[in-house]
């Protein structure tokens, strides 16, 4: 055992830094998702990595870097450090790996450039109304008629479909087979005739999610991934797929100190916060948490470097990373007291905001960050699965 | 011991519901908090009619002559339609202070325009440096000739765009977290000198930053003794606090009603997800949250009007575990709705805020246990 990072890695961790520092975009360092201007800045740091060929250190070769999982390690916490946007998941950690793992050279070639390029903006289509937490109780429909799939159907919550240009969805393709089996994974632009955008509003007033609706969409059968009816394949693949930085350690780590940074400026009768008793025994819970959850990440990584693949414990990792989230966001509106009252709207957030600049908005981002709990395989679903498939109950 | 409640109160709540059911559903409550004005001067109107802005005031001004069991009806009733007209700021904490120490001419002049709804008060007492500790102040009020000039910034005054008057606390004498030296005004908001910056809330209220720039009132501005004003004050939060236990206690149980119901009709793996052990613990935890808060209202409501350490101890009491139950079943609500709890569409995230919200006000959960713990 040794928790040290070798000189190589120490070198490797110096060039990413000095990278980061000169070319990360300043005027969205620290900004949330949530307060992103347009479309580029979402893809701009996304676009300077791909130039660089940092963009996807996962993918295999001819795309990924040769990157050990330890490196992939510090390359999140530098970018944590630095505060730069957090790439999309949808192209390059989603249906990216999708189309390389199981399409056919055609369809590499066709869509996998413009995910490595930000060009074209991918959606996840897989919950629907009916269909959340358990995912295989999809009704979408897509019927076969020549060399096209008809599809129908609505899809719900789809992060961010308001800009995509295509849309990757789980649709049934075989109404008799069981659940499971009767599942296709189509693509789809989104510019076909007969799909429809509709905006869902959060409680914390953004816009982040939406409804698409599908009304005879036709769609050509190549555009389809894998076999028919082997779209659950894909799925659970995805799945199990990069699972590493999936606990948000080192943007944990990044948002504990700017908490500390706040509360060292915060006043309670006179003195600083962050020297208040109450406040120091929580900040140190939390950080007592995260190191905690930092080490069974790093415990999780070492067993991947050895070629043992990332276990079912990884549910631990999305459990304890979300739930350490959410805490953070309670302690930070805490901190600010009254001035976590006043609502921010997220577009127009450059009118009049009362108290600190980094007052702003910390309730609707305390409200925005339960979705962390939900998505993803809720956390009750997590626990379900450890308790299945790890404590075999 | 008897914890019913007489027929007339009963018939209050009855009312109460009424109006809360045709004048405050869902929809009409969205519209209203997004609209310019940010509330119904017509519907704090008919508020008045029925006589909720004058429940605990004597009936010889105009009020009901109520008791602050009444008042906690109200407020539980007001949570359910999570009502944004201003009734806490002027039936309990104006209304609170002119009881209190008001002199009989301030009372025969303003208690029954407060209950009539012509005059609407708010009360700024937060300051930026303060936090939750109602004697911190940098607001200043200077003797000048018979009356006073007043110079600082309140903070977040919540209702204060709805307001035609303030009461405002400042410091004629001492050093800035003194208990001795703190005073009560009336201050007109169109005052000289008075500027406001109004915005919306998380819950969907408004509220001001509120600028005192060399603001000169009378001597009869002055609410209670000069610089003995303290007691006041937090005789008065205690009493907000009551109400708020009362309100939250209200959001609390559309919450848990809500979720039951959502439970029993959400279906996942071919069953209601009401039927998963797990959710169901956790809808017993709520409900067991949602128990324990209204005990401790009721006991803090019963408790208004003892001696003073007592009273801040019940009052302090009711706002942690108000606190910590808020949270719990709004985070509870939310996370059991799945992806239909962070919607903005429907009630449930609108009273996890205004919950979350409660929490802050007039101290959350660490500065009561604090206040509890040093009491003693
Ligand atoms: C902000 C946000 C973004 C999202 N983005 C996307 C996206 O881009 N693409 C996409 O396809 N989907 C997306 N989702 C959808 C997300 O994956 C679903 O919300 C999630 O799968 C839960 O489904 P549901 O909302 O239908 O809740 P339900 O499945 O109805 O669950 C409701 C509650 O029941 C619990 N529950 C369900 N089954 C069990 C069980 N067996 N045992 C115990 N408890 C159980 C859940 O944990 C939850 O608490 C997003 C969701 C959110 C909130």
């Amino acid at each position: 055992m040794d928790i040290n990072f070798t000189p190589e890695d120490e070198a490797f961790r110096a060039e990413v830094r000095a990278f980061i520092e000169e070319n990360q975009p300043q005027h969205l360092k620290g900004v949330r998702r949530g307060e992103y201007r347009n479309k580029e800045d979402f893809l701009v740091w996304h676009r300077i990595l791909y130039k660089k060929g940092w963009l996807v250190p996962s993918w295999p070769a001819p795309y990924g870097t040769n990157w050990t999982p330890t490196q992939k390690y510090i390359w999140n916490e530098e970018n944590a450090r630095a505060e730069t946007p957090a790439i999309l998941p949808f192209g390059v950690s989603m249906v990216g790996p999708v189309i390389y793992t199981f399409g056919t050279q055609e369809q590499k070639d066709k869509y996998i450039p413009g995910i490595l390029s930000g060009d074209v903006w991918w959606c996840q289509g897989y919950s629907e109304p009916g269909a959340g937490s358990d995912l295989a109780s999809l009704k979408t429909t897509a019927v076969r008629e020549g060399d096209y799939y008809i599809v129908n159907g609505q899809k719900t919550w789809t992060t961010l479909a308001q800009f995509a240009d295509w849309i990757f969805c789980l649709v049934r393709t075989d109404k008799n087979a069981k659940a499971q089996e009767g599942i296709s994974f189509l693509l789809i632009d989104m510019k076909t005739p007969g799909i429809t955008v509709k905006p869902i509003i959060t409680m914390d007033g953004g816009h982040e999610v939406n409804e698409v609706w599908f009304d005879n969409v036709k769609v050509p059968v190549e555009n389809r991934i894998h076999e028919e009816n082997k779209g659950w394949t894909c799925a659970k693949f995805l799945l199990s797929h990069e699972r590493a930085g999936i606990a948000g350690v080192a943007r944990s780590k990044r948002a504990i100190s700017r908490l500390k940074d706040m509360l060292a400026m915060e006043v309670i009768d006179g003195e600083k916060l962050i020297d208040d008793a109450d406040f120091e025994r929580k900040i140190a819970e939390l950080e007592i948490d995260l190191t905690a959850l930092e080490f069974t990440e790093l415990r999780t990584l070492a067993s991947e470097q050895a070629g043992k693949g990332p276990g079912l414990e990884s549910s631990i990792l999305k459990i304890k990373g979300t739930e350490i989230q959410q805490r953070i966001t309670e302690l930070v509106m805490e901190g600010v007291g009254y001035y976590s009252l006043p609502y921010s709207d997220p577009l127009s957030h450059n009118e009049f905001a009362p108290g600190p600049a980094y007052a702003e908005g910390t309730t609707q981002n305390y409200a925005n960050m339960r979705k962390t709990s939900i998505y993803g395989g809720s956390n009750e679903i997590q626990r379900n699965i450890i308790a299945k498939m790890v404590l075999g109950l | 011991m008897d914890f019913s409640f007489t027929e007339e109160q009963t018939l209050l709540r009855n009312s109460v519901q009424k109006f809360i059911q045709g004048a405050y559903d869902f929809e009409t409550r969205r519209k209203v908090s997004k609209s310019d004005a940010g509330w119904r001067k017509e519907v704090y109107g008919q508020i008045a009619e029925m006589g909720l802005l004058g429940v605990a005031m004597p009936e010889d001004f105009g009020g009901l002559g109520g008791s602050a069991v009444d008042a906690m009806i109200i407020a539980e009733e007001f949570g359910r339609g999570l009502v944004i007209e201003p009734w806490l700021n002027n039936a309990v904490i104006a209304a609170g202070f002119l009881k209190a120490a008001g002199s009989t001419a301030q009372k025969e002049e303003l208690l029954p325009a407060i209950a009539a709804g012509e005059t609407v008060f708010a009360f700024a007492y937060a300051e930026p440096q303060g936090r939750f500790n109602l004697a911190d102040l940098t607001t200043t009020a200077k003797k000048s000739g018979d009356g006073y000039v007043l110079n600082g910034h309140k903070a977040v005054v919540l209702g204060a765009p709805f307001a035609d008057k303030l009461i405002v606390t400042a410091r004629t004498s001492g050093g800035q977290r003194d208990a001795d030296g703190v005073t009560v005004f009336i201050v007109d908001k169109s005052a000289k000198g008075v500027s406001t910056r109004d915005y919306p809330t998380v819950d969907g209220n408004r509220a001001s930053e509120v600028t005192l720039e060399n603001v000169t009132v009378g001597a009869d501005a002055v609410i209670g003794e000069v610089g003995g004003g303290l007691k006041t004050v937090e005789l008065v939060t205690d009493q907000a606090i009551a109400a708020l236990a009362a309100e939250s206690t209200g959001a609390m149980k559309v919450l848990n009603d809500t979720t039951i119901e959502y439970a029993k009709t959400r279906k996942q793996f071919g069953t209601p997800i009401g039927k998963f052990q797990v959710l169901q613990h956790r809808m017993v935890d709520m409900f067991m949250n949602y128990e324990q808060s209204v005990s401790i209202t009721y006991m803090v409501t019963l408790k208004l009007e003892e001696e003073e350490a007592e009273r801040k101890k019940a009052a302090s009491a009711a706002k942690v575990q108000i606190g910590k139950a808020g949270r719990f079943i709004g985070q509870s609500a939310v996370q059991i709705h799945g992806g239909m709890g962070m919607t903005d569409e429907l009630n449930v995230g609108h009273y996890f805020k205004r919950l979350t919200m409660i929490d802050t006000l007039f101290g959350n959960v660490d500065h009561h246990l604090k206040r509890y713990a040093t009491l003693g």
